[in-house]
């Protein structure tokens, strides 16, 4: 009896997606009371099997064919279905990245298997297990049941704190050679294009966003202005992007990026629930809005009641005063 | 190239979600409906191709009567052909989901006498968020499948497929007829004409009663995460807050 959870690399590079994985994968398979196994598959998994270890693996699956050159969910999840009628596991579970969730709906539908992406918390038993997850990216949350011979769930990436190990596993390394047919290799990637990144929307210790009340892509100007001063970046709303006037690469929420930054001041946004979740993670949210009761407002620890247009270069002429 | 999408009709909440009392669905009585942005967004990139390669675009949809309206919206936009597999308006799980719109895919296939060059799905549904029916129906239909894709070149027999990562793109050569899951990012949708809601008016909806057995999935109840609980600190009703405003980032030291 055994849970196995799928790591996650890049040609060899670990994801640090993966402590969260195993984080809650070495609790989930004491829950269960079975053991917990870690699969790696493709070019460059070999290195990394002692992490797997680490992170509390008592065994490690090494999953390598010639087709396996880089990721590509048509080879990876047949690859992993293959494991998994082979060593027969009570469960099996990832982080719930685009990777993760990816290859367990491969797995579960090559295995004919129901699949829950993105749990934030689970109850193992002998019967259906019942299981909290995320809705509407997170602003809503389902009490689901799973009724399966063998269960395939996926955690909400973030909603485990990576913890390190109490103790590690065995990370006993055996090797699985699945059978592949070479036609896979067409969802396979080919290629990267890669962009030298500076500071990232989702890293930025401070992100300043615009909302429909900026009223126009000049009037984002004084916000990158002022994003400079205080080495952060511009975010915005959809209503922003769909004007044309930013972006998408710079949207915060559900369908956009999440941030984390230390203080996230959000200007001529209402608060909609799909940003809110992109934002609520901030430490310290300040919101500048001409409407007092702008669900941005009420849901932020600082707020000023005022036009933007006349408090942003305010913040800037401020700051460039103490800076002398 | 022809090109089917699959979209969902979600309700569009505000600033909140409620819940029905019986906790199985959102309540919807003031909500007006939409569907996810990745799925417009995939609309609009089947529109586009489809205007500058030719071929015809067709909407999928498998909900309750009233999600004709999201089909309609479809077609002001730009599709050709718009489909609605009638449900009771109870939630399907995805695999009974992907069950049925697999038949109604095939159906159409057969009626059109051959395959669909792409299948656009969203890379995931607004509300529900299952991140799975695309795969699952791709592989029933024993298609090449990849997720999150956030740009699409048309080629002959296959398509460059551009997969967004931290820091860069994943670039896919896929044969087709495959299936691909769009995220938002990768167009900017357009809005309807007057021109295209007449014609939205006039397009025709073909329906497909499809029955499917439920999967192993069930939702038992839906509630809303704890709120952190707020003060909301006023600063000032004018541009003289700004002091306390820097003021507050030397305190948190993001002021070097
Ligand atoms: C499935 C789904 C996913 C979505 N995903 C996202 C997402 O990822 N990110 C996102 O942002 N939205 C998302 N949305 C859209 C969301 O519901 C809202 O429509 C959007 O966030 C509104 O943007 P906004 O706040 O800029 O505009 P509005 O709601 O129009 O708000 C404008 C605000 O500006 C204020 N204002 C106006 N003038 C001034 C001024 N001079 N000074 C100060 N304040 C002023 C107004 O009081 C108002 O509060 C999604 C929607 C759906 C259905
Ligand atoms: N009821 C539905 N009707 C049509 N398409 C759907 C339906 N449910 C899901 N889809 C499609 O499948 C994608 C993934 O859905 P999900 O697996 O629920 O995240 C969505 O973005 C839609 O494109």
């Amino acid at each position: 009896m055994s849970l196995l959870v799928v790591l996650e690399h890049d040609r060899g590079k670990w994801v640090e997606a993966n402590d969260e994985a195993l984080t809650a994968a070495r609790k989930l398979a004491s829950d269960m009371g079975v053991e917990l196994h870690a699969a790696l598959v493709g070019v460059g998994a070999r290195d990394l099997v002692s992490q797997a270890a680490t992170g509390g693996a008592a065994v490690v699956h090494l999953c390598e064919h010639e087709v396996l050159t880089d990721y590509g969910p048509d080879a990876v999840g047949e690859t992993v279905a293959q494991l998994v009628a082979s060593i027969n596991p009570s469960a099996i579970t990832a982080v719930g990245t685009s990777r993760g969730n990816e290859v367990l709906a491969q797995l579960a539908a090559r295995a004919d298997l129901p699949f829950v992406a993105n749990c934030m918390t689970v109850a193992p038993s002998d019967g259906p297990w019942s299981m909290t997850r995320v809705q509407w990216g997170g602003s809503l949350l389902e009490d689901a049941t799973l009724d399966a011979p063998t269960k395939v769930l996926s955690f909400g990436h973030h909603s485990v704190v990576a913890e390190v190990a109490d103790a590690p596993g065995a990370g006993e390394v055996r090797e699985f050679a699945p059978a592949l047919d070479p036609a896979m290799a067409a969802t396979i990637v080919r290629d990267r294009d890669v962009q030298t990144a500076g500071v990232t929307l989702s890293t930025a210790p401070v992100v300043i966003s615009g909302g429909r009340g900026v009223g126009s892509a000049e009037g984002f100007d004084q916000l990158e202005e002022l994003a400079e001063l205080l080495g952060g970046r511009v975010g915005c709303s959809r209503a922003v992007t769909n004007l044309g006037w930013r972006n998408h690469t710079d949207q915060v929420g559900q369908t956009g990026t999440r941030i984390a930054p230390e203080i996230y001041i959000a200007t001529g946004i209402s608060g909609a629930i799909q940003h809110w979740v992109g934002a609520m993670a901030s430490k310290r949210i300040l919101a500048i809005n001409t409407d007092a009761e702008a669900n941005m407002v009420t849901k932020a620890d600082y707020a000023v009641i005022a036009d933007l247009h006349k408090v942003v270069p305010a913040i800037t002429a401020e700051i460039r005063r103490r800076q002398g | 190239m022809n090109i089917l999408v699959c979209v969902k009709r979600v309700p569009a909440p505000g600033a909140k979600i409620n819940v029905t009392e019986d906790g199985l669905s959102v309540d919807s009585a003031h909500l007006g409906f939409t569907t996810s942005p990745h799925e417009e967004c995939a609309l609009e990139e089947a529109v586009q191709i489809s205007e500058r390669d030719g071929g015809e675009v067709t909407v999928l949809t498998l909900g309750p009567v009233e999600a004709e309206e999201q089909l309609r919206y479809g077609a002001s936009v730009g599709a050709h052909h718009i489909i609605l597999v009638p449900t009771d308006g109870s939630a399907w799980d995805p695999q009974r989901t992907a069950a049925a719109l697999t038949t109604a895919i095939e159906q159409a296939e057969q009626a059109n006498g051959q395959p669909f060059d792409l299948i656009l799905f969203g890379n995931e549904s607004a509300d529900s968020g299952g991140f799975q029916v695309g795969v699952r129906v791709a592989l029933k239909l024993g298609r090449p499948s990849v997720n999150a894709i956030k740009g699409i070149d048309p080629g002959d027999g296959s398509v460059i497929a551009r997969r967004e990562i931290d820091g860069g793109f994943e670039v896919y050569e896929v044969p087709t007829p495959a299936v691909l899951g769009i995220k938002e990012g990768i167009n900017l949708p357009r809005y309807p004409t007057m021109k295209g809601r007449l014609a939205s008016k006039k397009a025709t909806l073909e329906t497909a009663e499809i029955a499917a057995e439920p999967g192993g999935q069930a939702l038992i109840r839906l509630h809303r995460p704890p709120e952190q609980a707020s003060t909301t600190e006023i600063l000032g009703t004018d541009e003289t807050a700004a002091v306390r405003i820097v003021d507050i980032l030397e305190e948190i030291g993001v002021l070097a």
